[in-house]
């Protein structure tokens, strides 16, 4: 796992790709938004014909990579060369004019038009000031075939399966593009005999000469389809590997890294109180397979996984957002029943979900009512919180929290994403919960934040609390977590306690390969 | 083969066709050519809006302008020719001018500004009233040997019925705007938007150009509509044709083009407007029934037809998820 030495030079592969220039050369792409810098000198080379991964957690950076490949986004600094050409792509559908064709996850096609008529949009044969249907029919049918699908192409798009859409968007972009493909998550919405019909779709591309990008979060799917892999974290490129060289390992390690563990690494008391929540089989299909727990007090427990493994799904289950179809619950040995956020939030459970944004502020109101929403809402609508207690618990926190605003009318979405997410914890912490669920609490704010939400989750364990955290931090995890349960596609595959806990014990158990070297 | 994107036609057509047996059986001299030609002359020109309204409606949108600009057509063609002497036909081609480029200019304003074409169109509403207002307040009569010579051409049936000039226009208007809205590049522009927006614009439909190009053929229909109403009251009167942008929608949907936009048919508001107009027939020759009846009939037939596509919607849902095998049979 060196950066210097380059392995393809030593063992020269059939094709021999450096015979050839490569079809797609991307230099020192740069990208930079307010106060973040999304891409950092970023380099990607794709050759004919391969098949390229490009991997990384949430956040690092692929989707702005290929945005400012495809002229979605402008990029700040660098150069694209396609095909031994510098290009300059303005928008998506001037990239898809010069030869780079995206295809989204959700099927950016017209469900409402036939499959003939989604393919030819912008280009239909004509005869005369007409569409030639006829001739577009059938050269639809000859294409599709060309793709391994026979089906009726007078046929509306929607009447077919989300893995025959994705083919067809396929082939939209091949025949409109030609030289580059870029695969956003196709395979996360199609089972298992219907990723087999896409790959059999990618690899014959191949032997057109396209180059492939493939984005995914499947890493097993890596595996078995790709030749090289781009692994980008927090915008930058750690690693470009050729696959057939590396581990599963060895990709996990670097798309999660590890630099920062020794820095936060502090001694964890081990004093943990009496049990508190006691979870047993808690499942739903197609969500979660059974996931059982025992928390107690003074205690945090982490869980560790890919994007994907079920680390939300499991948060949101015992909150009761999601109703479970299976599973019991003891809470202090009592059985209880939860079914919704209301019961969870009564029986003195609370929640800070992942996507902030969406589900956790109310941007438009202010700080102050943002804070006290959750502990009104459980008084009930019928008796209003005086409006100076409501002022003095608003300011403690604001004061214990050390959320940073100008005043506490301000709406909530003026502030930094790392006092949002304070703010959000605030008004869970005003509930005073026995068990707080926080889910990627420091997913989009600065290392500073960062730090504090650390101290902070801590300071509450110390307190008495108890404590989940799901995390794709593993450096974080292993900052404050007394126990981490790992996940991975949707199962609880490990359990770490004391000093296992260490990044590099997680990553084997997430990668799921026996704890030995691989051969180098 | 049927279709599900075929069954709201196939459903207006067999309704037409059901309530005209009810009625004929009723009144037997309903099933008269007579008839029908009347039904083409009395709704000429609510037939040539509405066909700009399908456009308008199959790409996502709505149209509030359209009684306004018939209105204030009728008035701008009354006054100059009260008060000049230019010739009619050179009139029409002003006003369709001028109509063309108000139905562009609204168009423009949807897509630039990212405004909701419900506003801007009901914006348009009252301008184009506020407008034939100014022109004119009272009826003003059309009074030139060029309108009597048009008003004179029709062809007569056996049976005493008269096919004038202007249901003929409103047929060949539906002939060139089925031929444009589904037999060329435009017309799957237009389908495209109706069914995303966005995703239109990712496949590199041209948006802008696409959306001024409906709402100009919506008001430059409006105008033609316009003459045809001039040509069929003999007058133009600023206090006209107030609503009938609403029957319009009504005859359009009754069409079975879903409002939401990207499925429907121009040929389906054709049959829209024969039930609309068969209502109406019905009634007069009932002749105890209040014309109210109308609104009740059309609100009933509206109301059934959102309920028929919300069903078709959840229909192709169900059969989407149960296609899941890869070699279809075609």
């Amino acid at each position: 796992m060196t950066d210097d030495g380059n392995p393809t030079l030593e063992a020269p592969t059939p094709e021999a790709p450096m015979l050839e220039a490569p079809m797609l050369e991307a230099k020192g792409i740069s990208k930079f938004f307010p106060g973040t810098i999304a891409l950092d000198d970023v380099e990607l080379t794709l050759h004919r014909g391969e098949i390229h991964a490009l991997l990384g957690e949430n956040g690092a950076g692929k989707s702005t990579l290929i945005k400012c490949l495809t002229g979605v986004y402008r990029r700040d600094g660098g150069e694209i060369m396609l095909d031994g050409e510098a290009v300059d792509p303005l928008s998506t559908h001037h990239s898809q004019t010069l030869g780079i064709g995206t295809v989204y996850q959700e099927v950016n096609l017209l469900p409402n038009l036939t499959v003939a008529e989604n393919l030819y949009l912008g280009r239909q044969p004509m005869r005369g000031p007409f569409v030639a249907r006829r001739a577009m029919n059938a050269a639809a049918r000859i294409s599709l075939k060309s793709f391994g699908i026979d089906i009726d192409p007078t046929q509306p798009l929607s009447a077919f399966s989300v893995a025959i859409q994705q083919v067809v968007a396929i082939a939209r972009a091949v025949e409109l593009s030609g030289k580059v493909l870029i695969l956003d998550e196709p395979t996360a919405s199609l089972d298992r005999e219907e990723v087999e019909l896409l790959f059999s779709v990618i690899r014959q591309l191949t032997s057109r000469g396209i180059a492939i990008v493939f984005i995914t979060h499947f890493i097993d799917q890596v595996f078995e389809i790709c030749d090289r892999a781009t692994i980008l974290r927090n915008g930058q490129v750690v690693g470009t590997r050729q696959l057939k060289d590396v581990s599963q390992k060895d990709i996990v390690s670097l798309m999660l890294g590890r630099q920062l563990e020794a820095r936060v690494r502090a001694p964890k008391s081990n004093v943990v109180g009496k049990t508190l929540l006691e979870i047993d089989g808690l499942r739903k299909t197609g969500m979660l397979e059974a996931f059982s727990l025992k928390l107690r007090e003074r205690e945090v427990v982490g869980l560790a996984g890919l994007l994907g493994s079920g680390r939300t799904e499991t948060a949101n289950l015992i909150f009761g957002a999601v109703r479970a179809d299976h599973g019991a619950m003891k809470l202090r040995g009592h059985e209880i029943r939860i079914n919704n956020p209301r019961n969870a939030v009564a029986h003195g459970f609370a929640l800070c979900p992942e996507d902030r944004k969406t589900e956790g502020i109310v941007g438009d109101l202010s700080v102050r009512d943002n804070i006290i929403l959750a502990l009104q809402a459980r008084q009930g609508w019928m008796r209003p919180i005086p409006r100076r207690k409501v002022e003095e618990i608003a300011q403690h926190y604001v004061r214990t929290l050390d959320i940073r605003l100008a005043n506490l009318d301000m709406p909530v979405r003026l502030l930094s994403g790392g006092n949002q997410q304070k703010a959000i914890l605030a008004r869970w912490l005003a509930t005073d919960p026995d068990f707080l669920i926080l889910d990627e609490p420091t997913r989009g704010i600065d290392i500073g934040a960062h730090a504090e939400i650390i101290a902070l989750i801590n300071r509450l364990r110390e307190d008495g609390m108890a404590l989940l955290v799901a995390s794709s931090e593993m450096e974080e995890l292993v900052a404050y977590a007394t126990r981490v349960i790992v996940m991975r596609d949707r199962r609880q595959v490990g359990e770490l306690t004391g000093d296992e806990i260490t990044s590099n014990n997680i990553i084997h158990a997430i990668a799921a390969e026996p704890m030995v070297e691989p051969a180098s | 083969m049927i279709r599900t994107t075929h069954l709201p036609l196939i459903v207006t057509l067999l309704t037409f066709v059901l309530a005209y047996a009810l009625c004929a059986s009723q009144y037997p001299s309903m099933f008269s050519l007579r008839v029908i030609a009347n039904l083409l002359t009395d709704n000429a020109f609510l037939g040539i809006v509405a066909v700009g309204m399908t456009f308008v409606i199959l790409s996502g949108g709505i149209d509030l302008s359209v009684g306004s600009v018939i209105a204030f057509t009728g008035v701008f063609l009354a006054v100059i020719l009260r008060d000049s002497s230019i010739h009619p036909l050179f009139a029409f081609g002003l006003v369709l001018i001028i109509t063309t480029a108000f139905g562009a200019a609204m168009g423009a304003t949807i897509h630039y500004l990212e405004m909701p074409a419900f506003i801007v169109t009901l914006a348009g509403m009252f301008l184009a009233r506020g407008a034939a207002y100014v022109l004119s307040t009272d009826s003003v009569p059309i009074t030139h040997e060029f309108y009597d010579m048009l008003q004179s051409v029709y062809w007569k049936t056996a049976s005493g019925g008269r096919f004038r000039l202007i249901g003929g226009v409103m047929i060949l208007t539906f002939i060139v705007g089925a031929l444009v809205a589904h037999r060329t590049r435009f017309g799957q522009n237009v389908y495209a938007l109706g069914g995303d927006a966005s995703t239109s614009r990712l496949m590199g439909v041209p948006v802008a150009s696409t959306t001024v190009g409906i709402y100009a053929i919506s008001g430059g229909l409006a105008g033609l509509s316009g003459i045809v109403f001039s040509l069929y009251t003999s007058a133009g009167y600023s206090l006209a044709t107030v609503g009938v942008e609403l029957d319009a929608i009504a005859a359009v949907v009754i069409g079975g083009t879903l409002l939401t936009g990207g499925y429907g048919f121009v040929a389906g508001t054709f049959f829209g407007i024969l039930i609309m107009g068969l209502i109406q027939t019905y009634i007069v020759f009932d002749g105890s029934l209040s014309s109210w009846w109308t609104k009740i009939v059309i609100g009933g037939l509206l109301f059934a037809f959102i309920l028929l596509q919300k069903g078709l919607t959840w229909a192709s849902t169900a059969r989407k998820k149960a296609a899941t095998g890869f070699n279809t049979p075609s």
